[in-house]
Formats: C-alpha cells, sequence, structure tokens
C-alpha cells in the first residue's frame, strides 16, 4: 500500500496536522509514534496552562492531547504505536520509512508526502559540561518530569535547577509539591528563559529563588551528587572569582534548552537552518524536499504547544495541496532575521500558497522595552507591530496580510528590532 | 583456597584472569568497584598504539607493538570493537621533525611495521582538517582505537566462562601472609590464595604495602577529555599525536571505535580518586587540541570527563625508571602488575601472555591445560550495524529486538536484555551503557535512562529504586516514591 501521508510522530504536532491533511481530503494518512501511546511529551506534562488560545480554556497536557487524538480516532486516522522510524529515503516521487516496531518487526513503508512532526530533545549537561564529578543525581528537568508524572518516584530531595527553561520551572514546583526542598533557579543569562508565568506560579508563589547571571562552577559527589557550587557571572557570562558559594544537594535538574530532533531530516540531505536547528521551511512547512513537510518544535522551539498546532495546521494544509498538485514551488519572498531578532519561521513564502495573512514566529536576541518589531522590504517599511515587552522566552507572531504582500515584487522581507516613534 | 587470586578487574587484572582461565587452576578476580573495568579502564584515550614511543630497553618499549599485533585476533575472539585506523605525530617545525626522525629509529628498534616519515603534502593529503603549518608527520599504520571498557567486559567474560570466579564489591583492605598462602581481607568477607597478582591500578602500591615493604610509589596523574557528536566524528580519520614533550604524548584528536571525536588528555598529578575535570584544564585541552586540528567544532561536544594514569615515581623509592612493574615481587608468591600506564592498554595481550608464560609458570611449573578453555564468547547482537535481511530476521526471533530504548545510538531493548543475562551481566545503567551504549549518545541517556532502569528492575525482580547508576547503594538514582504513588500503594 501506497500512502498519502505518513506522519513521523505523535505528538501536538503530529496528531494536529494528522487533522488536518485528512480534513483537507488526503485519503490514507498514517501516524508513526515510538511511544506506546499518542500525545508526545504532551503526556507527562500534568501541569495546567495549555490551550488558552486553541480552546480558550486552560486543560492539562493529557487533556490538550485527548482533544486531537479523540479527533485522529473519529476520523480513523491509523497509527502505529511503539514504532520506532530508522530512516526516511527519498525515492521520487515517493519516499520510503523504515520502520521497527516489536509486533510487525521490520518494514518499508512507502509515502506520497510525509510531515516532519519529531519534536525536540533536552539539552544534555555534557553538551553544557560543567566541571567536576559525573555522580548519579545529575537530570535533565524532562527526564526528572517523567521519573514524577509517569513512574511515581521522586529523584531525591534536597534540588537546585540550573537553567530557567520552562520545564526547569515547572518540576521546581512540581518537586516542591511532593516534598522535596528546592533551594535556587541558577540562570547564566541576565533574564529568565522561561515564561513570566511560569516565574510567577512556580518560583514565586513557593518562595523559590531565582538566581539571574548565576552558573554552575563544579559538580561535588563521586557516586551520588552532594552539592554544586555556585557562582555570579560577569557580562561575558564568566564566573566572577570570589563569588563562589557552594550550595549541597542531592539532585541537580538541567534546564538550559531545547535542541529540534532532526537526525532523519540531517540524514535524508534536506536543507537546515544553523539559526533554528530545524529545517528551512516555507509558509505551507515544505521543506528543500518536494513531498516533506515539517511542523511544530522539530522546525523551531516553541514557547507553547497553541502554536505548535496552529502550525501544524499549516503543515497539514500544505502536504494536501501538494498531493493534488497545486502547491506552488516558486519562492516569492525570503525573510531574514535583522538586528535584535535570532531567527524567523518560515524562511521562504510562495506567495501563490498563501491565505490571506502570512504568520511569521520569530524569538528576540535579548530583552526589549517599548520596541517595534518593522518588517522590511527592501529600504520600505511594510509592516510594522508594537510591543512594551519583547522576551527571549516568547515567541514573536508578526502577522502580514497577503494583500500587502502582493504589492511588492519577489525579494527579501527583513524583519528588525527598532525605537518606538509615536 | 584458591590457585589464584587477582586484585583488580581493570584491563590487566581481566585479561591476565582469562589467559589464566586457559589452565586447570581456581582463579578469583576481586574488585572493589560494582563493576568491572571502572576506573582507569573506563577513562583513557582508547587507543591501541602502534609501539614507537618507549624506549626498546623498557618493558614499554619490549610488549606495546608485540600486543599490538594481538589485538585483530583478540577482538574477533571477543567480539569487541577495533578499527586500525593509523596514527600521525604531527611536527611544525624542523626542531619537531628530528623527534620525529628519534621516533621513527626507535620503533624500527622496537619492531613496529610498516612505519613512514611523511612529507606536508602527503600529510594534508591524508588528513584535510588539519593545522596547514604541519611539516610532516610519522604515520604509524598498526595503530588503532578500541573500545576499553567493551574489552574489559567481554574479557572478564570469557574468563567467567572459562571458571574464573569474579567478586565485585569486595574492597581489599588487608592481606596477611600465613606459611604457603596469602588472606585477603575485603569488606564483604576473606579470600585464601596460595598466589596473589596484585593488578589493582592507581592503588597498586597501597596493596603491595599491605604484604611487603614498598619498593615503588605510584602517583595518580589526571588527564581530561572531550567526546564529540558522531556528526563531526570525522573530522580526523586517524589518531593525530602532537610531537611527544617530557609531560608525555600530548594532546591528541582521535576517531574512537564508535564514530564520535576525542581530544584530551592533559596530565596533572592528584589525588587518588579524584577524576573531577576542571574549567581550566578543559580550556588547556581545547587551546592545545586547535594547534593540530584548527576547526574543532567545540559546539559539538556531548561529553566531558576525566580519567587517572598511575604513573611509577621515579625517586629513590624506585627501581623502575617509569616502567611497567611486572614481576614476582619479593614476597614470594606474590606478583605485581604496577605502574600499568600508557601504553598498557596496547601491550595487554602481550602483557598477559609474559605474566601466565614466564611469571606464574615459573611458581606453578607442573599448570595443566583446561581442556574446556574456550578463546572466544557470545556474539553480542547489535542491531544497527546489521542489514535489513538480518534486522528482519533478528525480529522475528525475537521481538524485544524490534524495540528501540536508545534512540541516539539506535540500541534495542533486545540488547540491553542480553548484556543483563550475561555472565558478566550489567546490574546498573552505567554498566548497560559500558556493555551496549543505551546513553553513550549524544543526548546522554536523558530519554532512555528512565527505560534503562525499568528494563533493570524488571530483569533483576527489583524495584525501580533498588537500581543504581554506578556503585552499590551509594549512586542510587531515585530516593523513592511520589506522595501520590505512596498513597495509591496504600490499601
Amino acid at each position: 500500500m501506497i500512502y498519502d501521508v505518513v506522519i513521523l510522530g505523535g505528538g501536538p504536532a503530529g496528531l494536529a496536522a494528522a487533522v488536518e491533511v485528512k480534513k483537507e481530503g488526503a485519503e490514507n494518512v498514517l501516524i508513526l509514534e515510538r511511544d506506546r501511546e499518542l500525545g508526545g511529551i504532551l503526556n507527562q506534562c500534568i501541569h495546567n496552562g495549555f490551550g488558552l488560545h486553541t480552546f480558550n480554556e486552560e486543560l492539562t497536557g493529557p487533556e490538550y492531547a485527548e482533544r486531537y487524538v479523540d479527533q485522529v480516532t473519529s476520523l480513523g486516522i491509523p497509527c502505529f504505536l511503539d514504532t520506532m522510524i530508522l530512516d526516511m529515503v527519498d525515492q521520487g516521487d515517493l519516499k520510503a520509512i523504515h520502520v521497527i516496531n516489536e509486533k510487525d518487526g521490520y518494514r518499508a513503508i512507502q509515502t506520497k508526502t510525509v510531515i516532519l512532526t519529531m519534536g525536540c530533545r533536552e539539552r544534555p549537561s555534557g553538551a553544557i559540561g560543567i566541571p567536576g564529578y559525573r555522580p548519579s543525581g545529575v537530570f535533565t528537568a524532562g527526564t526528572v518530569q517523567r521519573f514524577v508524572n509517569m513512574e511515581g518516584y521522586m529523584p531525591g530531595k534536597e534540588v537546585v535547577i540550573l537553567g530557567s527553561g520552562d520545564i526547569g520551572l515547572i518540576m521546581a514546583r512540581r518537586m516542591t509539591l511532593e516534598g522535596a526542598h528546592v533551594k535556587a533557579v541558577c540562570e547564566l543569562m541576565p533574564y529568565s528563559n522561561g515564561l513570566v508565568r511560569n516565574i510567577v506560579q512556580c518560583l514565586d508563589d513557593y518562595g523559590i529563588p531565582l538566581r539571574l547571571s548565576h552558573t554552575i562552577t563544579f559538580i561535588h559527589g563521586k557516586d551520588r551528587l552532594e552539592g554544586v557550587t555556585v557562582a555570579r557571572v560577569d557580562e561575558h557570562l564568566k564566573a566572577i572569582p570570589g563569588t563562589e558559594e557552594f550550595i549541597p544537594c542531592d539532585t541537580l535538574l538541567l534546564s538550559v534548552g531545547l535542541i529540534p530532533e532532526n537526525e532523519i531530516t540531517r540524514n535524508a540531505g534536506i536543507e537546515m537552518d544553523p539559526r533554528t536547528n530545524g529545517a528551512v521551511v516555507g509558509e505551507l512547512r515544505q521543506t528543500s524536499m518536494p513531498g516533506v513537510f515539517a511542523c511544530g518544535n522539530v522546525v523551531h522551539v516553541h514557547d507553547l504547544v497553541d502554536f505548535v498546532s496552529e502550525e501544524a495546521v499549516l503543515a497539514g494544509k500544505g502536504a494536501a495541496k501538494y498531493l493534488t498538485g497545486a502547491l506552488d514551488t516558486h519562492v516569492t519572498f525570503t525573510p531574514l532575521n535583522g538586528d535584535g531578532i535570532s531567527y524567523v519561521v518560515p524562511q521562504r513564502v510562495c506567495l501563490k500558497n498563501a491565505e490571506d495573512q502570512v504568520t511569521f514566529y520569530m524569538r528576540v536576541r535579548q530583552v526589549f522595552k517599548n520596541k517595534v518589531v518593522n518588517a522590511y522590504i527592501g529600504e520600505t517599511l511594510i509592516a510594522s507591530k508594537k510591543e512594551k515587552k519583547l522576551l527571549p522566552a516568547e515567541m514573536v507572531n508578526f502577522k502580514i496580510a497577503r494583500d500587502v504582500l502582493a504589492q511588492y515584487p519577489a525579494g527579501e522581507i527583513r524583519f528588525v528590532i527598532e525605537e518606538a516613534t509615536n | 583456597m584458591y590457585d589464584i587470586a587477582i586484585i583488580g578487574a581493570g584491563i590487566a587484572g581481566s585479561y591476565v584472569a582469562r589467559e589464566l582461565s586457559r589452565y586447570k587452576l581456581t582463579i578469583v578476580l576481586l574488585d572493589g568497584e560494582n563493576d568491572v573495568g571502572n576506573q582507569i579502564t573506563m577513562a583513557n584515550s582508547a587507543i591501541i598504539h602502534a609501539g614507537f614511543d618507549a624506549p626498546s630497553y623498557k618493558l614499554k618499549g619490549k610488549f606495546n607493538a608485540a600486543g599490538n599485533i594481538m589485538y585483530e585476533k583478540v577482538c574477533a575472539d571477543l567480539d569487541v570493537p577495533f578499527k586500525r585506523c593509523g596514527s600521525l605525530v604531527v611536527a611544525h617545525d624542523e626542531y619537531e621533525m628530528a623527534t620525529i626522525h628519534e621516533l621513527y629509529q626507535n620503533g624500527l628498534k622496537n619492531g613496529v611495521p610498516d612505519l613512514k616519515i611523511l612529507f606536508k603534502e602527503e600529510v594534508h593529503a591524508m588528513e584535510s582538517h588539519l593545522n596547514k603549518d604541519i611539516c610532516g608527520a610519522l604515520y604509524a599504520p598498526t595503530a588503532g582505537v578500541v573500545s576499553p571498557f567493551e574489552l574489559c567486559v567481554n574479557v572478564a567474560e570469557n574468563a567467567v566462562d572459562n571458571g574464573v570466579t569474579l567478586k565485585l564489591n569486595h574492597l581489599v583492605s588487608a592481606i596477611k601472609k600465613i606459611a604457603d598462602h596469602f588472606n585477603i581481607v575485603t569488606n564483604t568477607g576473606n579470600i585464601e590464595a596460595k598466589y596473589v597478582i596484585n593488578a589493582a591500578g592507581v592503588y597498586a602500591d597501597d596493596i603491595y604495602e599491605m604484604v611487603g615493604e614498598p619498593y615503588f610509589q605510584l602517583v595518580a596523574r589526571k588527564g581530561n577529555y572531550f567526546i564529540f557528536d558522531k556528526e563531526v566524528g570525522n573530522l580526523v580519520n586517524h589518531v593525530i599525536f602532537p610531537c611527544p614533550s617530557k609531560n608525555g604524548k600530548g594532546i591528541l584528536v582521535a576517531p574512537t571505535v564508535h564514530g564520535n571525536l576525542l581530544i584530551g588528555p592533559d596530565a596533572e598529578p592528584v589525588e587518588k580518586g579524584d577524576i573531577s575535570t576542571t574549567a581550566e584544564r578543559l580550556d588547556y585541552i581545547k587551546t592545545n587540541a586547535l594547534k593540530n586540528c584548527p576547526t574543532l567544532p567545540f559546539n559539538k561536544i556531548i561529553r566531558s570527563f576525566a580519567g587517572l594514569r598511575n604513573t611509577p615515581v621515579a625517586d629513590t623509592f624506585t627501581t623502575t625508571d617509569g616502567d611497567f612493574i611486572i614481576e614476582e615481587s619479593p614476597v614470594k608468591g606474590f606478583i605485581n602488575v604496577a605502574g600499568y600506564e600508557s601504553p598498557g592498554l596496547s601491550s595487554i595481550p602481550a602483557v598477559a601472555h609474559y605474566v601466565v608464560e614466564e611469571i606464574v609458570k615459573a611458581l606453578i611449573p607442573d599448570m595443566i591445560d583446561n581442556p574446556n578453555f574456550n578463546p572466544k564468547i557470545r556474539p553480542r547482537m547489535r542491531f544497527e550495524e546489521l542489514t535489513e535481511t538480518e534486522k528482519k530476521d533478528l525480529i522475528k526471533q525475537n521481538p524485544k529486538y524490534g524495540k528501540v530504548i536508545c534512540r541516539c545510538e539506535t540500541i534495542t531493548e533486545g540488547e540491553i536484555m542480553d548484556v543483563i543475562h550475561r555472565s558478566v551481566g550489567a546490574r546498573t545503567v552505567k554498566s548497560v551503557k559500558k556493555r551496549c551504549r543505551a546513553g553513550m549518545g549524544r543526548c546522554q541517556g536523558g530519554f532512555c535512562s528512565p527505560r534503562v532502569v525499568e528494563i533493570l528492575a524488571r530483569e533483576l525482580h527489583c524495584s525501580l529504586d533498588e537500581i543504581m547508576y554506578d556503585q552499590q547503594d551509594s549512586a542510587y538514582i531515585l530516593s523513592g516514591k511520589t506522595k501520590s504513588a505512596q498513597s495509591e500503594a496504600k490499601p
């Protein structure tokens, strides 16, 4: 059997993309998922706060996933669970996906289109290279989230957290509720990398100190973690001698960033963007390989799952268009990140495919107050968005109407942060 | 009463045990750690040196090249990944070229085959990412890379399969010589043996002092390392050494046998047991590695670690001149395999043969062959390396090979269950990692470690919080159940 669409990953991006592409008319849709159930990382996110944009409700992670799983079920979309994807091979019009699972063994699945929705993984301790010993008791925040929420086990009692990413903040609260003592959250940067609401609800409400411009300079303990040395950093992010402080603890949680999981993408030879660590995509999330689409955290790390779902709808529409031969491949605009902005997605726009407006997602490099995000084509300012506060932790969603873009010839769209003029 | 007790189940002790198991002897292999090969063997450069460094009058010079040529057979018998990738000692100027020529001459004396001095163009044709100012190199095609911990585990397994008794978590605290035997006191009970082989790594001098007047002293010298993602594993294809100095072979850049890239080590005397990395030393390695390989992508580092060398000190104490100490000691029946630093790993097949055939045989001249000795172990399935058809067949035979647990290294549940149930089976998360690489990849176990804990608990019939990361009792992973799980458990 040849599938119309195979979706690589049954997390929030994959589920929403599956629903959309099916609604848009694709017949044979298949979801591949390596875990024992659909929902991806949402299943271990038992806190609430999901779905405010999508459903106007505050849902827990599993509840948010369930909304989409229900649609997948009622649309009759099949999925292979406990199934690992080994690779994806481009065979021209068709792609072959090689998968294994316990039940059916090794298989090659053929499909006309693919939607990449593999999500992201946590940056490990090795990558940030904290000096000292390598004892038990150093975990990434997501690993602990799994132990606590899924397995019902605690990793320790006296906790320090490095990095103020959202999972770390959520786990600070979760572990406190479970009776652990969270002594500090240390953040290398002078600002938090988590959402403001998480700082308030997960740290402030429990009296957990957030130490900005602090890092860990040494890990103590040969067998099990015995403590960490914490130091203040200067403007070059280097530890300031004399500011070191030993904090005894048995557990260190790392929440120091997420990395899109793109091994399959890279091995398939799809063009990557070093700024996002994801594939270069178009307005309907088409990649450089015809018939292959990508959405969600595998393209760029999102702040809210609601925007993952939003992006997945685009990929679903794109794949449906490709199947009917209606997808235009002529690139009109190339969005670029200018001053103050670290990346822009999509990196390509084929205007003929666009709906009423094109949404550009971007992240800022540092904290800005009372600035505007401006979009230029050549020297012409084509759109502008005023922001009271811009935080690296929060994505900027910048919408430009199709009619506006249609007034300009092909070229670069440059997004920059500039002073607000009244 | 055992015929022979070996103290230390690192590569030296384990390998000697395996060679002794060729004979009908009762042998016990003791280690204070919770796994074999858990100290020096666990953390080193993983290089099988060609053998041109050490002077030919030293044991190091005598055994290195001899051990090196035995590696294909050993690794084939013991199912250990080994790659004879060759090494280059690179020179930046004429002074260093002079050293290269000395090394070449010394290599000839040591019997190193196929050595060649290369001109600038030849070096850069072989390795495109080296510093352009490199003007020549000594090429040793017989140098290689191995997985030292897999070698040690498999050698120990082969020894056990051939009748050796392995006792882990037996930390030796005293040794008494009693008439015709030794009484070895450990934290887990006493062991009696007619002969003792001391292969206690960095602690070998302390062990010897329990039984005899000290005649050598060991200093722990620490080396820091970085491991890079497989994505950049082919930046170099040979082991790249700088010109050696009195401090050692210098900061090398090498491919690992599993396809990562490794840089290190520095050398710094430390207290025994100090395997902490330090910021200054890690920076030092980076700076020095860049001298030969200026495009090292430090954003692709996935792990840093440090390991120890056990270096004999050259002072009035010593009779060794920094060489291996491999001999029957002044205490009759007590054999030292000490000061066993680089090129110890490279030399071990030859050294173990020497210990058994020359030293032990002199003490026990009437050793009888073990008729059941089997030099091979049952090969381990490595799912990722199989062909499509082999993968299909394997999953059909055992569906557990169809479930990938470690995504980064593509390690299946079947492989993890296999290493748990072998005769030197994995009991800890770290020992699973050493044996089959689950958790060795770019995410460093973030995703798979909870699953490995689950599999260990299931296969060993214990609860999740009884599974250790490494050392028994002290290296726990989980401190207990959550409140909600506790209340659910109550009737």
